[in-house]
């Protein structure tokens, strides 16, 4: 395996363990938020696709490429607008109701 | 480095702090929009940082790919009811594994015809692949069941399970070939092939109630395979995104599995949803006891403290807001009300917090089981509002019961219980409960919606 295959595995352990230590403290009230911004975040492999859809190295590459880039956009513009939605429902009690809202 | 290729990994590396610091915001609801907000700049950046990458030479094709995701992501995000959410996310975890998957094959079809594969590049190619190609088919079962457009009861034949290893078997055993000789092509679209169909039967045998289980377990796959994205074309923002849900998914679904009681294993080949032969204790010659609304009104009227369990069968009834006028006509006469969670109340991780938040139910009133347990013995009534599974005694006393030994709350130590329940109808395990049998029990029989309006209304009145 060649030198930067190692330090990509340095990265994946190290980012999974702070994953790991992070994501245990988040509260299990959260926890559905959270499975939503995680989606989110892993729609970075928008990155991936941005890059197959248009390197114009072939046919294939280019339309695999871009039904990838409309999947990932999907889960990147749909799973933070969610999330969001989600997190603006928690309120405590002694916090004034931002006004009148149906829904 | 040249200039630009420096300001792509400066967006990359600012794209994996913010990351880190979205996720960290979560364990404070408080700041939590804040953080995500930040982690959705870090997108946009690595976006930016993205396009300006060398490799990338015309744009028009891009523009289409983003125009069609964000004209379907918006609606996604924005109009899908908050009940929903389990196939909104199982959707989401197709459409990440498909994305993933399809970058791969796009990467193995160009390499195979230009440079050839290396061995390392197919092993993450591969695992990318496979990993992916799973996640989209099982996602996609997993939607169909929680929508109801595929049966939601567990499919099951005999042989099941040999069959589903036998298939796992060989799409590992392809993937090991191919890292040997990555240039087989024939390996490579055949193991695809045999990874949809593992996707396929893997979730077909798995029930509703199970769920939460299986989403999480899709979220860490999904992960992964964006993981293996990133080792395959060396972008160290997708390992560390793709390590973070894939971590996140794993550590829920060790959670989801242990509210359960069950392995891994036992989810994934267990077929729960049966109905289970040897059912435990018998109730026959148990009598329960029925209630009328006005009674529960005046136990609930003059009640100091009331903790409500709300289950599936509230939010399937649609009765999230009733109980929160119910709430606010107890607190009005003095009484304290608080709201017990199980881990599995809804059909993934958190569902139930969300329901009742979206009711307008304070969060600081939302208690996890660990926290509300010890508090059942002060509790005047206990009031159960479509639970089942995870208030039954059975789980504490019971051997024989298949569900001895998961956690449940501890509904039975308050001082009086009230059920809401359509009918005497045995829950998802198809298990018989005996707290419904308890002297201190009464129920309430009828639709949850329709008794709890009638309470409103009762208790208003008193």
């Amino acid at each position: 395996m060649p030198s930067t295959g190692i330090i990509e595995l340095y990265v994946f352990l190290l980012a999974g363990f702070v994953g790991y230590q992070v994501i245990t403290r988040v509260p299990p009230l959260l926890h559905t938020p959270l499975m939503s911004a995680t989606n989110a975040i892993s729609g970075i492999s928008l990155v991936g696709s941005l890059v197959a859809a248009g390197a114009d190295r072939n046919m294939v590459s280019t339309i695999l490429g871009v039904i990838a880039v409309a999947s990932a956009t999907i889960n990147v513009v749909g799973g933070f607008l969610i999330t969001d939605r989600m997190l603006k429902m928690f309120k405590r009690h002694d916090q004034p109701d931002p006004g009148p809202k149906v829904g | 480095m040249n200039p630009r290729e420096l300001f792509v990994q400066v967006t990359y590396l600012t794209a994996s702090v913010l990351f880190i610091v979205g996720l960290r915001s979560l364990t404070r609801p408080d700041q939590a929009r804040r953080g995500m907000n930040q982690a959705a700049l870090g997108m946009l950046l690595a976006i930016c940082g993205t396009l300006a990458h060398h490799e990338i030479l015309r744009y028009d094709w891009i523009i289409v790919g983003l125009v069609v995701g964000t004209a379907i992501g918006y609606p996604l995000g924005m109009f899908v009811p908050m009940t929903a959410m389990p196939q909104r996310i199982a959707i989401s975890h197709l459409f990440g594994a498909l994305a993933a998957t399809l970058v791969g094959v796009a990467e193995y079809y160009t390499l195979v015809r230009g440079p050839g594969v290396g061995h390392a590049e197919m092993a993450a190619l591969g695992f990318e692949v496979l990993f992916g190609s799973l996640t989209i088919t099982g996602s996609f079962m997993a939607t169909g069941k929680l929508q109801g457009f595929l049966p939601g009861r567990p499919i099951t034949y005999p042989g099941q399970n040999a069959v589903n290893l036998l298939l796992f078997a060989v799409a590992l055993g392809l993937f090991g070939y191919l890292i040997f000789v990555p240039g087989q092509q024939a390996a490579f679209y055949t193991m695809i092939g045999v990874a949809f169909c593992v996707g396929l039967f893997m979730v077909m045998p798995i029930g509703g109630a199970d769920m939460p289980v299986v989403i999480s377990l899709l979220n860490s796959y999904a992960g992964l395979a964006s993981a293996a994205t990133g080792f395959a074309i060396g972008n160290n923002v997708l390992i560390i995104a793709g390590a973070l849900d894939g971590a996140s998914g794993f550590l829920l679904s060790i959670l989801m599995s242990k509210a359960m009681n069950r392995s891994f294993a036992n989810v994934l080949f267990g077929a729960f949803g049966t109905p289970a032969t040897s059912s435990g204790r018998s109730s026959v010659g148990l009598a329960v006891r029925s209630i009328t609304a006005e009674d529960v009104a005046l136990q609930l009227g003059y009640a100091g403290s009331v903790i409500v369990v709300p289950g599936y069968g509230m939010a399937v009834a649609q009765a999230q807001h009733q109980v929160r006028e119910l709430a606010e006509q107890i607190e009005k006469r003095g009484g304290e009300v608080k709201y017990a969670i199980h881990p599995v109340a809804g059909r993934m991780p958190g569902h139930m917090n969300v329901l009742l938040a979206e009711a307008n139910i304070p969060y600081d009133r939302l208690y996890d089981m660990d926290e509300i347990n010890p508090q059942f013995d002060q509790a005047d009534v206990a009031l159960v509002i479509g639970a089942n599974d995870v208030v039954n005694p059975a789980a504490r006393s019971d051997r024989a019961s298949p569900i001895y030994g998961m956690p449940i709350l501890n509904v039975d130590r308050a001082r009086h219980v009230i059920v809401l329940k359509r009918s005497m109808s045995p829950g998802f395990a198809g298990i018989e409960n005996e707290l419904f049998y308890d002297p201190k029990t009464s129920m309430l029989f009828g639709d949850a919606k329709a008794s709890l309006s009638r309470l409103v209304s009762e208790v208003k009145s008193l």
